[in-house]
């Protein structure tokens, strides 16, 4: 694998994470429990998509095979998709979402932190935008996860087993492979190992806070990043591509 | 089910240094910190502040509008509180 092809796929993949997950909180525009609520939402919506369009444009100029940043990001098929397991779970009740959310919130603050020092100013640039975002994000998640975790007998019951349903899709966030390698080499992208042990921390002190407990089983699922998904990517997808299958090259 | 409202805040937006903070609306929130989010999600959103205030509504006192003849019409009369009531004698500069 060349560094181009890793590059490539590496952007690939964090743009799928941001689509992907940008999406399913798009689900929620004209849901929210509250007015207030349904805006911020659809706020972190718009930054996810945000965040997805400038790493597909970027993604389609390192590849240099004529597509762009639409053309990615609605015309391929579920396979081609390298986001990770947690993006695409399904939303349930408001709970769930904010327990996906933090999960995801945590892991993109430590990585985002870390890739404004990128020895490819274009990651770097990309970065230094996104990390206000993920801070925002982050509050967001973490304040919430407290106040219905430490909230009433129903909120704590609800996101406890939020809790439980989605941690076994943690670990894959630490997913590293080939192309992770060869960027780790080139200092483009950082060795997220390291700092696994500050996620965990970060994450159970939030999850103290709010009364809540990660579950002991160990199980964990993968295959994200290799476009092995779960049964909810089909359906996300045929939702997100309908317009472009149905009117190709329709712009508006 | 017994759906409790959450309490109501009052929001006040500093649009720039300089600036004082102006009332811009309300919205509900469970606390003082959620609704300051709150309020940057819904009053913020495109560029309109750069300092939020939230106050719970419960704790503004306002005054009582039936009183509004004994408050207010007293200062109608009295036209020498404006300084345009006097009137500047020629040669003096710089008012």
């Amino acid at each position: 694998m060349t560094k181009q092809e890793a590059l490539f796929e590496y952007l690939l993949r964090k743009a799928d994470d941001s689509l992907i997950l940008g999406h399913r909180l798009s689900e929620w525009c004209g849901h929210g429990p509250i007015l207030e609520e349904d805006i911020a939402i659809t706020n972190i919506a718009l930054d996810l998509i945000g965040q997805a369009t400038e790493l597909y444009k970027y993604a389609a100029e390192v590849e240099d095979k004529g597509r762009d940043e639409d053309d990615l990001a609605f015309l391929r098929i579920e396979r081609e998709y390298k986001n990770v397991l947690l993006v695409e779970q399904t939303n349930g009740d408001f709970g769930k979402t904010m327990i996906r959310q933090l999960f995801f919130d945590h892991f993109e603050h430590l990585l985002y932190e870390e890739l404004m020092n990128s020895k490819d100013e274009r990651i770097a640039a990309i970065a230094t935008k996104t990390i206000k975002e993920i801070k925002y994000h982050i509050k967001h998640s973490s304040e919430w996860t407290i106040r219905l975790g430490d909230g009433t007998e129903e909120s704590h019951n609800r996101v406890q087993k939020s809790v439980r349903d989605l941690s076994r899709f943690t670990k894959e966030l630490f997913y590293q492979d080939e192309v992770d390698q060869i960027l780790i080499a080139e200092g483009i992208i950082p060795d997220v190992s390291k700092f696994k042990v500050e996620y965990d921390k970060n994450i159970k002190a939030i999850l103290d806070e709010a009364t809540l407990e990660l579950p002991n089983e160990k199980w964990q699922l993968d295959g994200g990043r290799k476009g092995v998904h779960s049964e909810h990517l089909g359906y996300l997808l045929t939702e997100l591509q309908y317009m472009q299958r149905t009117y190709p090259g329709m712009k508006w | 089910m017994n759906k409790k409202e959450w309490p109501l805040w009052e929001v006040f937006i500093r649009s720039k240094q300089g600036l004082s903070h102006k009332h811009v609306g309300s919205l509900r929130a469970p606390d003082a910190e959620m609704a300051v989010n709150n309020a940057r999600d819904v009053y913020t959103r495109r560029s309109e502040g750069i300092s939020i205030w939230v106050v719970e509504s419960a704790n503004v006192v306002a005054s009582d509008p039936s009183e509004a003849g004994p408050l207010y019409e007293p200062a109608n009369s009295k036209a020498y509180r404006h300084p345009t009531f006097y009137e500047v004698p020629e040669g003096i500069k710089h008012m």
